[in-house]
């Protein structure tokens, strides 16, 4: 393809803009900075807060390359994955995290000694790792926005992505724009304001900017994760309910089955009634080194006034989307590129199922995915940009949903829709036991959602609020068409109407599209190859 | 939810305007920052990490407290600043993640990597029943 309208380097303000300042987006600007790119970060809200990672930290994927470890964990994770992985982006994922942690141990990360004396580098603190991130990136000469959420992509004649445009939420939404000769989106997955813990800035704008352009997305069906929280809280943090027994209010035990608190069994019987838990199953010998795992955990029982440990509380059940189910954008080759020219994805914006196939990415591969997926993205947009530049070309702003109404008579708000499309996403009546004809019912609320309300979004709150309303009501149509088109139970998608999963489905499935959206299973990349795509 | 910037500890900095990942505060100019958007809070304690004067009380609440019903009651419902104050329920989240002067970070602690060999033998037996 010709780049003879591409934007000449000068006039551009970045050689690469990171939109999202998570780990996939601060990997993705260091790894670009390190390639001699110049670089822009923008986040919705600061870099080294935003997100799930910084409030709920990450447990990694992280085997040493010794031996036949990796190999073994490689196949291992491919059976648990529905057989929808990919064992060369498996591999590559294992290596990067393993460079780049020893990378965050050179750069002074306090890796604790375990109680036997070994350094342990598998789990990172949110708050710290997240800060250390914020310093680095700025230490390479990134410049970074925060408080400054995206609001749509630039694109050129050519249809190359070129740049980005949102507002200074704190100064009074002031418009920026950046140019730039390649964009990667590492804006996280979509949780739609559950309040899952840290999840609320992840509403899933990056995938509507990309499916304005035309990029495809893949494992959207793999988006019906719950996380488990108290009732009275937002900490849906579900590794400690591994040492829980549940109960009933009055203290009956009810009969299900002790630990984790995602099983179905235990989701399930919470649409009966409410479900409360105790911890009481683990020892007390390691209520100290627990509590040290995970503070912000115990934190909110400190405060009010319950021991999770002999105290029965209620739980309840959280959506967390696509942050830890697997779906995402899809990508087109080894640089983590998406389907149209100059856009990358990485880190929870892009499909997981390349590493975690059809299981929840939460609790390890996120992690890593994250680490290895911005870096691979940065270094390759890096690349991108400084191909031939030459001749001019007018940037468009291909952002439309949400954005082009004036907010006029009919003006809908935005609380409205956000409204609408959660009441057909949050439960897990419909969201997690999913079957043909409640899928059938919500989309076509959903899709009068996007037909009717969404074209009258009102910017009566910011132009932030009415785009993140559209991008969850574009999220939920292809999570739900995605799901009735994979007619089986598969990891996290699980159908009540097809319990059994098909050996003949073992594919992966894309989808994309706005106003009409379609699925189809996904080529073959030998195919694609020779066909005109 | 958070509900209390204190006054008396405030120091005008501004941290939590700059670093509260959905936007919740506001600065006053001359002031302290005000919580301008509550129902925006997302209960993710980072305001509490960052605060450099402890001057901030976040509730474990999903809600605000004013709405909560009775239970579940005092004191977890308590919003009296001194006395949440001498039970040393500002800047909790600051003191558990080891940040500020004279502090070991918490991370140095982190038990997550080794916790299912810790639990293994106790909760293998606990998990076949």
């Amino acid at each position: 393809m010709t780049r003879a309208t591409r934007r000449p380097a000068e006039a551009r303000d970045a050689d690469v803009l990171v939109l999202g300042g998570g780990p996939a987006g601060t990997w993705a600007a260091i790894a670009a900075a390190r390639a001699g790119a110049t670089v822009a970060l923008a986040d919705k809200g600061y870099c080294g807060t935003s997100g799930a990672t910084a409030s709920g930290g990450n447990n990694l994927w992280y085997v040493p390359p010794e031996g036949t470890a990796r190999q073994e964990s490689i196949e291992r994770y491919e059976l648990a994955g529905g057989l929808l992985t990919d064992r060369g982006w498996m591999a590559r994922t294992l290596e990067l995290t393993w460079e780049q942690v020893n990378q965050l141990a050179a750069w002074g990360y306090p890796f604790p000694t375990d109680s036997r004396g070994r350094v342990r580098r598998e789990s990172l603190q949110g708050p710290e790792y997240m800060r250390m991130m914020r310093t680095r990136v700025r230490r390479a000469g990134v410049t970074i926005l925060d408080q400054s959420p995206a609001l749509e992509l630039l694109a050129d004649g050519d249809g190359v992505v070129s740049g980005g445009r949102g507002t200074h939420r704190q100064r009074g939404d002031a418009s920026w724009a950046v140019r730039a000769g390649a964009v990667v989106l590492a804006t996280g997955g979509c949780a739609f304001l559950s309040g899952a813990l840290g999840c609320n800035p992840d509403t899933g704008d990056g995938h509507l900017m990309a499916a304005e352009l035309g990029a495809e997305l893949s494992g959207m069906e793999f988006s019906g994760v719950y996380g488990v929280a108290p009732g009275f809280g937002a900490q849906t943090k579900g590794r400690m309910y591994q040492f829980a027994t549940y109960y009933r209010a009055d203290g009956t035990r009810l009969d299900l089955p002790a630990g984790f608190a995602g099983r179905d069994a235990i989701v399930r019987a919470s649409l009966d009634g409410p479900v409360h838990a105790r911890l009481d199953l683990a020892p007390p010998r390691i209520h100290e080194a627990m509590r040290w795992a995970q503070p912000n955990f115990f934190l909110p029982f400190d405060k009010a006034g319950i021991d999770p440990f002999t105290d029965i509380f209620e739980i309840r059940f959280v959506l967390e989307g696509t942050v830890r189910g697997t779906g995402g954008i899809a990508l087109a080759g080894d640089g983590c590129e998406t389907t149209v020219p100059g856009l990358y994805a990485a880190g929870d914006a892009a499909t997981r199922e390349l590493v975690t196939g059809s299981r929840s990415g939460g609790g390890s591969h996120n992690g890593a995915w994250a680490i290895a997926s911005g870096t691979i993205a940065g270094r390759a947009a890096a690349r991108f940009a400084r191909r031939a530049v030459a001749g001019h070309g007018d940037l468009r702003p291909a952002g439309r949903a949400g954005l082009r109404d004036d907010g006029g008579p009919g003006a809908i708000s935005p609380d409205e829709v956000i409204s609408t499309v959660q009441a057909e996403v949050l439960s897990p009546a419909k969201n997690r036991f999913r079957t043909a004809a409640g899928l059938r019912e919500s989309l076509s609320r959903l899709d009068e959602v996007w037909s009717d309300q969404v074209p009258r979004l009102s910017p009566a709150r910011g132009r932030q609020r009415a785009r993140e309303a559209a991008a969850m009501a574009a999220h939920a149509r292809w999570m739900y068409r995605a799901g009735a088109a994979r007619e089986e139970s598969r990891g996290v998608h699980h159908r009540d109407d097809h319990p059994g999963t098909r050996p003949e489905l073992a594919v992966r499935l894309r989808t994309g599209g706005l106003d009409a959206i379609w699925v189809a299973a996904e080529v073959p990349a030998a195919h694609a190859a020779e066909g005109a795509r | 939810m958070i509900e209390i910037v204190s006054a008396a500890a405030c120091i005008d900095c501004d941290k939590c305007v700059e670093v509260c990942p959905t936007n919740v505060f506001d600065p006053v100019p001359g002031g302290h920052p005000v919580i301008a958007r509550q129902a925006d809070c997302q209960t993710c304690f980072m305001c509490e990490a960052y605060c450099p004067a402890d001057a901030l009380y976040v509730a474990p609440f999903r809600g605000p407290v004013a709405d909560l019903p009775t239970s579940p009651g005092p004191p977890a419902t308590d919003l009296d600043e001194a006395r949440l104050a001498a039970a040393g329920r500002f800047g909790e989240y600051r003191r558990w993640i080891g940040w500020g002067a004279g502090r070991r970070p918490g991370a140095l602690r982190d038990a997550n990597a080794e916790l299912p060999e810790l639990a293994a033998a106790h909760l293998g037996d606990a998990a076949r029943q």
